[in-house]
């Protein structure tokens, strides 16, 4: 019983210094009240390979309300009662609006303060918040929105928006009215680039009046302004190909092989970043999205494309890789008359491994492919063909990369038992040729068709494609992004087929000989893909110089034929462009720039 | 009926005013802590105040269904109503539901979710007290220490295993019972158990090396004594007593970095003025010693408190309902909170003094000890003297099984001492 008491008595004590002796306490007085002012910290600046400017934060302010403290009871006080139509007036708003965003606001928190008007311009801002002070229960909190110098690169940058209510159940650092990157790397680098909030606690009188911060701001929390990204892209590079892209649907993906960053990642149409910024964001993401071509989608990572013959590399390395060809294998082609697969380019009946690269030749990659996974080692075409795609896979296709690009594709490259299924087990290397030739069930992004050029460019090696170059602090890399792929495939391999991919260029009757310059060795594979969904698309990958590549390339046109006519010559700019600096091509340029490929629907 | 007034009659109107008192305190100390303009009807259902007047009305008429029960009841199913929450508080670890970090509810639908943690204590007061009435019990006999260890121990560790070290903590108020019981070493368990904080908290605030110096130095000093000062001498178990203490500090490091988790250490660390609140742990305490510091010596008025409505304390209706009270009661307020539950105290244990039997005597013990651990743990939290630990306020703080918990059981203890005189 003593300890009862002993207890007791302590807490009355305590209580009692507590409440009567310590005036620090007390120094509230009874009318004043605690407003929390959220302190956002500068979301951290984005800058491109070379440090040009790509995003940075502009001030915005929103308008606070703490219901409670609207109410005004004292009928003598000069703000009684709330003067609601002087209000409405101030914010060019009508009465209906403002109570609707009031229930809003109380329905939030009625002794918290919640956004009532996010983003009032700053011409408003000057001159509401000379008067504020008569408005009882509101203040305004500055806040910094996005701003894009350059109108390039929306899909890479991405855009912010206000938190939705599962953001905010799934994460509690977020409250009502934040901001949230949704998509691109403000999506993928959000919590580096957001920082942490901070806060400060200020005392306001019964006047609305600020009276100074709270306990000599014992409470307060300086924000931390969040990190600096810097790109991999070229800014420059990225604004030329988007420009050649105009008036196409497609996309281009750039990489710089040693690295796997990725210089310049177009997906077309496009549209302004600026778009998606500030109060009419909404309205605007609306029309994006009804627009019919679906100019939000980047194309780049969400579109999967039939590679065409430009899968004929893949075919091919495999094949040489598992000892099933040589670079002197012949196959037979008979041109348009070749069985199970016609020829489309017309050339010597018997050609080698070079010659077919340079031909784009349908049967030797057809008979490559059968010869691989028909190989007496696998033990049967079912274990040939599994073995056909783990290599494949491991050149980068079927699977996503999953570094810091958001809405990504995988691509697809079937499985066995989704032929067992659709055969009935029973299936062999015709059933399935139209592999052979990067047709068929076979899908893939324009960044992992980058990425295959870029592993030839290395002879045998990739880094996992990734937007980022740095960290402006200085944080190393997540190491997804720095670790080395290995393929599998030896390196001579990959000199035969770099010297192949050269004769493109060179060769007599390479396919994107009209695109050869004489100072910048180039090497590339077109590819003429077949699609249920209309003509043609036109795709190439290319990297140059061949013996010391800076730049690994695709690009795809969609619905435009012939890889030669447009995707290879756009390549072929895009090199000349980051290598030189400049083009010396200007015929060709304004062809491609000017060139309309939007392929409409027929009637 | 006339079995029933006599029962009237003969309860402890004092307990049961003071229980009347604290309740009706806590119900309109909830009220303000959570009145807004658009609901100020403190009877709207929709609002907590308004859910917590009909677990108050509920616990009443349990409380009255109680009074009507035959005391010997209690006796006799104590350990069945053990049993039952045992199997309750395994079937919560099992399909529970998590608050905060604490796996602690069943949810019965509709809304209604249910503690067993709450009811638990309860339970263990019963089981222990039928225990000990049985006249083949003797403390003096190990097996039946044990069995006494085992019915404490088994639901503590249960609630401990759903992660609610507050509910557990209160399990170690039975050390009052056993003190009073004779239980061998209790008080010697309570004097290992002060030093055991004493040398916890110093050697958080000083650090292994001081505290070693600090023991070293006692130790010298204390055999220097003996040999000097003393005839009979205790040299071996003065020695065995320092290398445990020795021990004890060299493993507080070990457990404070492995054992408790980090919200639990950064509350310890703030509590003792180690840790300068860098990721606002403090800021509880802060606000909450705010809201009671400012309400002075008279109080701000009811509804009138500024602190308490601006939700700056997370748990103000529930953990930190004390704050409502001193803010708007001011020292006024909470003097007569503290008076309330000393008196309710004390009168307990004079009752349970006068008890004739051992089972109603250990119960009252028992429940007095729990409702202090709580009362001791709670106020002292929202004042700063203790770490932030979430346990319910008795009769105060909002909730239904919280509420409903300590009513059956104090209605128990009632019953027992009006029946007292019927016992031979
Ligand atoms: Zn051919």
């Amino acid at each position: 019983m003593a300890i009862y008491i002993a207890v007791g008595v302590v807490f009355l004590f305590r209580l009692f210094s507590l409440q009567v002796v310590d005036k620090k306490y007390k120094a509230l007085a009874d009318n004043n009240a605690l407003r929390y002012v959220t302190q956002y910290p500068a979301r951290g600046k984005v800058y491109d390979r070379n440090g040009e400017l790509l995003v940075f934060n502009e001030a915005v302010y929103d308008l606070m309300v703490v219901p409670r403290q609207t109410v005004v009871k004292d009928t003598l006080s000069p703000l009684y009662p709330f003067d609601t139509l002087g209000f409405c007036q101030l914010l060019d708003i009508d009465k209906a609006s403002f109570v609707e965003r009031m229930q809003k606001a109380k329905k939030e928190s009625y002794v918290k303060p919640s956004a009532f008007m996010t983003q009032v311009p700053k011409e408003d801002y000057a001159h509401i918040a000379e008067v504020l002070y008569r408005f009882p229960g509101f203040f305004f909190q500055t806040r910094t929105v996005r701003h894009y110098p350059q109108v390039i690169a929306a899909h890479t940058l991405g855009d912010i928006g206000e938190v939705s209510k599962g953001e905010m159940e799934r994460d509690e650092y977020y409250k009502m009215g934040d901001y949230i990157g949704k998509s691109g790397i403000e999506k993928s680098y959000e919590k580096e680039l957001r920082g942490e909030k901070g806060l400060k606690v200020v005392m306001v009188d019964v006047h609305n009046r600020e009276m100074g911060s709270f306990d000599n701001g014992s409470l307060d929390r300086d924000p931390v302004a969040g990190k600096d990204i810097y790109l991999g892209m070229d800014a420059t590079l990225q604004a030329y190909g988007e420009r050649l892209m105009r008036n196409k649907v497609g996309s281009i993906v750039a990489i710089e092989p040693a690295t796997g960053q990725i210089l310049a990642f177009v997906s077309s149409p496009t549209y302004d970043p600026n778009l998606l910024v500030g109060r009419e964001r909404g309205k605007h993401f609306q029309e994006l999205m009804k627009d019919p071509m679906k100019p939000l989608i980047n194309r780049a990572v969400s579109g999967s494309y039939p590679p065409g013959s430009t899968f004929k590399t893949v075919v091919g390395l495999i094949a040489m890789q598992s000892g099933s060809i040589t670079p002197a294998t012949c196959f037979h082609c008979s041109g348009l008359g070749s069985m199970p697969i016609k020829c489309t380019h017309s050339h010597g009946s018997s050609p080698n491994f070079a010659n077919a690269i340079m031909n784009s030749c349908n049967p030797y990659f057809y008979e490559s492919f059968k010869a691989t996974i028909n190989n007496p080692k696998f033990g049967g075409v079912k274990k040939g063909y599994e073995y056909w795609k783990e290599m494949t896979m491991k050149l980068g296709f079927g699977q996503k990369f999953g570094t810091d690009i958001p809405s990504e594709l995988g691509g697809n490259i079937p499985s066995r038992e989704y032929y067992d299924k659709m055969y009935g087990g029973q299936w062999n290397a015709v059933t399935i040729r139209s592999l052979g030739i990067g047709q068929g069930e076979v899908l893939a992004t324009p960044l992992q068709l980058a990425n295959i050029a870029a592993t030839i460019a290395n002879e045998g090696y990739y880094y996992p494609p990734h937007l980022i170059k740095a960290f402006g602090d200085g944080t190393p890399l997540p190491e997804v992004m720095t670790t080395k792929m290995e393929t599998g495939i030896e390196q001579r391999h990959f000199k035969v087929m770099k010297a192949g991919l050269r004769t493109v260029f060179n060769g007599p009757a390479g396919t994107a000989r009209r695109y050869e310059m004489n100072d910048i060795a180039q090497c590339g594979k077109t590819g003429t893909a077949q699609n249920p969904h209309g003509n043609n698309h036109s795709l190439f990958i290319a990297f140059a110089p061949a013996e010391d590549p800076k730049i690994a390339i695709a690009v795809i046109v969609e619905n435009s034929g012939y890889g030669a006519t447009w995707a290879a010559p756009i390549a072929s700019l895009m090199i000349e462009k980051y290598i030189r600096g400049h083009v010396e091509r200007p015929e060709l340029e304004k062809r491609m720039m000017e060139g309309v490929v939007i392929y409409k629907k027929e009637r | 009926m006339n079995e029933r007034n006599k029962i009237i009659g003969k309860i402890d109107w004092l307990t049961v005013l003071i229980y009347l008192a604290l309740v009706m305190v806590g119900w309109f100390s909830i009220f303000s802590a959570k009145y807004d303009e658009m609901h100020p009807n403190i009877f709207d259902l929709s609002q907590v105040y308004g859910k917590q007047l009909i677990w108050i009305g509920a616990s009443l008429l349990a409380g009255f269904v109680v009074l009507l029960i035959d005391a010997k009841f209690f006796n006799v199913f104590s350990l069945w109503v053990y049993v039952v929450v045992l199997v309750a508080l395994f079937f919560v670890l099992v399909y529970g539901k998590a608050t905060k970090g604490a796996v602690s509810w069943i949810d019965l639908g509709a809304g209604v979710k249910f503690q067993p943690s709450e009811f638990a204590k309860m339970a263990t007061a019963l089981a222990l007290a039928g225990y000990l009435d049985r006249l083949d019990v003797d403390l003096g006999k190990l097996k039946n220490r044990l069995a006494v260890y085992a019915i404490v121990l088994t639901p503590m560790a249960l609630v401990l295993l759903q992660n609610d070290t507050g509910s557990a903590l209160v399990f170690v108020s039975f050390v009052f019972v056993f003190y009073r019981e004779g239980l061998p070493g209790a008080g010697l368990v309570m004097l290992a158990g002060a030093v055991a904080a004493l040398l916890f908290v110093l050697t958080l605030v000083w650090s292994q090396k001081v505290m070693y110096i600090v023991l070293g130095s006692l130790m010298a000093l204390t055999l220097l004594f003996q040999i000097l000062f003393t005839k009979r001498r205790h040299i071996l178990s003065a020695v065995a007593v320092f290398v445990v203490m020795f021990g004890f500090v060299f493993s507080v490091d070990y457990a404070f970095d492995n054992i408790l988790q980090e919200h639990q250490r950064n509350r310890i660390l703030v509590l003792l003025g180690q840790l300068d609140d860098p990721k606002g742990v403090g800021y509880n305490v802060h606000q909450s010693k705010i809201a009671i510091g400012s309400g002075g010596l008279q109080g701000k008025g009811f509804l009138q408190g500024t602190q308490t409505k601006f939700d700056f304390v997370p748990e103000q209706h529930t953990d930190f309902i004390f704050c409502t009270v001193g803010e708007e009661g001011g020292f006024k307020g909470t003097a007569a909170v503290v008076l309330l539950y000393m008196a309710l105290l004390i009168r307990l244990v004079a009752l349970a003094e006068r008890q004739r039997s051992t089972f109603s005597r250990v119960y009252g013990y028992g429940i007095a000890g729990i409702i202090f651990v709580h009362f001791a743990i709670n106020i002292g939290m929202t004042i700063g003297v203790v770490p932030v630990i979430g346990i319910p306020l008795p009769f105060l703080s909002y909730g239904g099984s919280s509420m409903l918990a300590f009513s059956i059981m104090l209605a128990i203890f009632v019953k027992q001492d009006a029946n007292r005189l019927n016992i031979l």
